[in-house]
């Protein structure tokens, strides 16, 4: 298991809490959480070690191309692939521009 | 169910364990109770290596069903086997007891269980089977007030001690693909041999342990396909039934006497299992 913790220029706070998948074999969860406008903040605990400069340079990738919303995000990663670690953040960052379902939202 | 039903029907393995709690009660009802933004993951698991999951696999959801109020605790099959720790195993015996406090303060709470778990955390050891008997306890307590429902919709199915849980529910449904035993396939090869039981064959071990063979030999109380509504319509029809005048684990005797019948020198096949335990039971 390795951590490892990452920061970024950003827009405006994300609107509200979001969670994407689960730590099963090859997957992973993101919780994403509203930050103040201007930085986010990434903490990555992966099953997997020794993979640090692919991390890096995904999350480089996600995060410089466009200014996303302020968040504070912890992802627990169970060795899921570079594709399926980016549509998941991805999926987390769209489902802020989703409206909610009832019930359908945390606290 | 044909190949057009399965193309259709709203499937419940296909769906994590967030997403069960929600599919099962009333539409825009749920409400999480220590959700995963309350971040309690396992102490245990990062110092032995093993990522956490911030809700450490159990969902409490807290809604309504048909109307009236309801606590659904849907396990995760996908992490860790939807194995028992000390957090997951405390949040399912917490919401089970305070569900039976409120029902003893006047308020009616059902609980609904979705069994989807291999049982004991091996990492957490004695506090994760702790955690199981306080759940088994919970249980027990509830099901004087209110009928204490489980479901093992698969893939993983029910295993170890939580298979004794959904022995203690007052009814149990199970989907084709669901499983239920006490030990699992390979731990049975392991201790007995495989001419005893081949952990291999798929088709031998749905046979003895999977949903159609335990509702046959009435260890569970309805066979269902996997889909959302049929499940939803079971809990509802068995809710109708009210709390069973006896729960099946006060049945031992029962039960007790039919494995006595049982020739250990003869491998156990899946009629003669049906045969044994339909002798005798009370309808």
């Amino acid at each position: 298991m390795e951590n490892f913790t990452y920061s970024y220029t950003a827009g405006e706070p994300a609107v509200k809490k979001v969670l994407v998948g689960v730590v099963a074999s090859g997957d992973l969860e993101v919780l994403l959480e509203p930050a103040s406008a201007g930085t986010t903040s990434l903490r990555i605990t992966t099953s997997v070690v020794g993979k640090g400069e692919t991390w890096h340079a995904l999350l480089n990738r996600i995060f410089t191309a466009a200014v996303l919303p302020a968040a504070k995000i912890d992802i627990n990663d169970c060795g899921a692939t570079p594709g399926v670690v980016r549509l998941r953040i991805e999926q987390a960052f769209e489902e802020l521009n989703r409206p909610d379902a009832k019930g359908d939202r945390y606290e | 169910m044909n190949d057009r039903a399965m193309q259709y029907r709203d499937s419940m393995t296909e769906l994590n364990a967030r997403l069960r709690a929600r599919a099962l009660l009333d539409a825009g009802s749920m409400h999480e109770l220590a959700d995963p933004f309350c971040h309690l993951s396992s102490p245990w698991l990062g110092l032995q290596g093993i990522t956490p999951q911030a809700d450490d696999g159990v969902v409490v959801a807290k809604g309504s069903f048909d109307g009236q109020p309801a606590v659904v605790l849907a396990i995760e099959g996908g992490y860790q086997g939807g194995s028992m720790g000390e957090v997951g195993g405390a949040k399912i015996a917490g919401a089970l007891e305070l569900a039976a406090e409120d029902n003893r303060n006047g308020k009616p709470m059902q609980a609904i269980i979705l069994f989807e778990t291999g049982g004991v955390r091996l990492q957490e050891a004695n506090l994760g089977l702790a955690a199981i008997a306080e759940i088994h306890s919970a249980i027990v307590d509830l099901r004087r007030y209110q009928p204490v429902i489980g479901i093992s919709a698969g893939p993983v199915g029910c295993y170890g001690g939580m298979s004794i849980a959904a022995g203690l529910c007052s009814y149990l449904i199970m989907t084709r693909e669901a499983r239920l035993g006490l030990n699992g396939p390979a731990v049975i090869e392991q201790e007995a041999g495989i001419g005893e039981f081949d952990s291999r064959d798929k088709p031998f071990i749905w046979s003895l342990t999977g949903g159609e063979q335990r509702f046959q030999s009435g260890l569970a109380d309805a066979y269902v396909a996997d889909d959302v509504e049929e499940i939803r319509q079971a809990v509802r029809t068995l809710g109708a039934r009210g709390i069973p005048t006896s729960h099946r684990s006060d049945r031992f005797d029962h039960y007790l006497a039919r494995l006595k019948e049982i020739d250990t020198a003869v491998p156990a096949t899946a009629d003669a299992v049906r045969h044994g335990y339909a002798e005798g039971r009370p309808s």
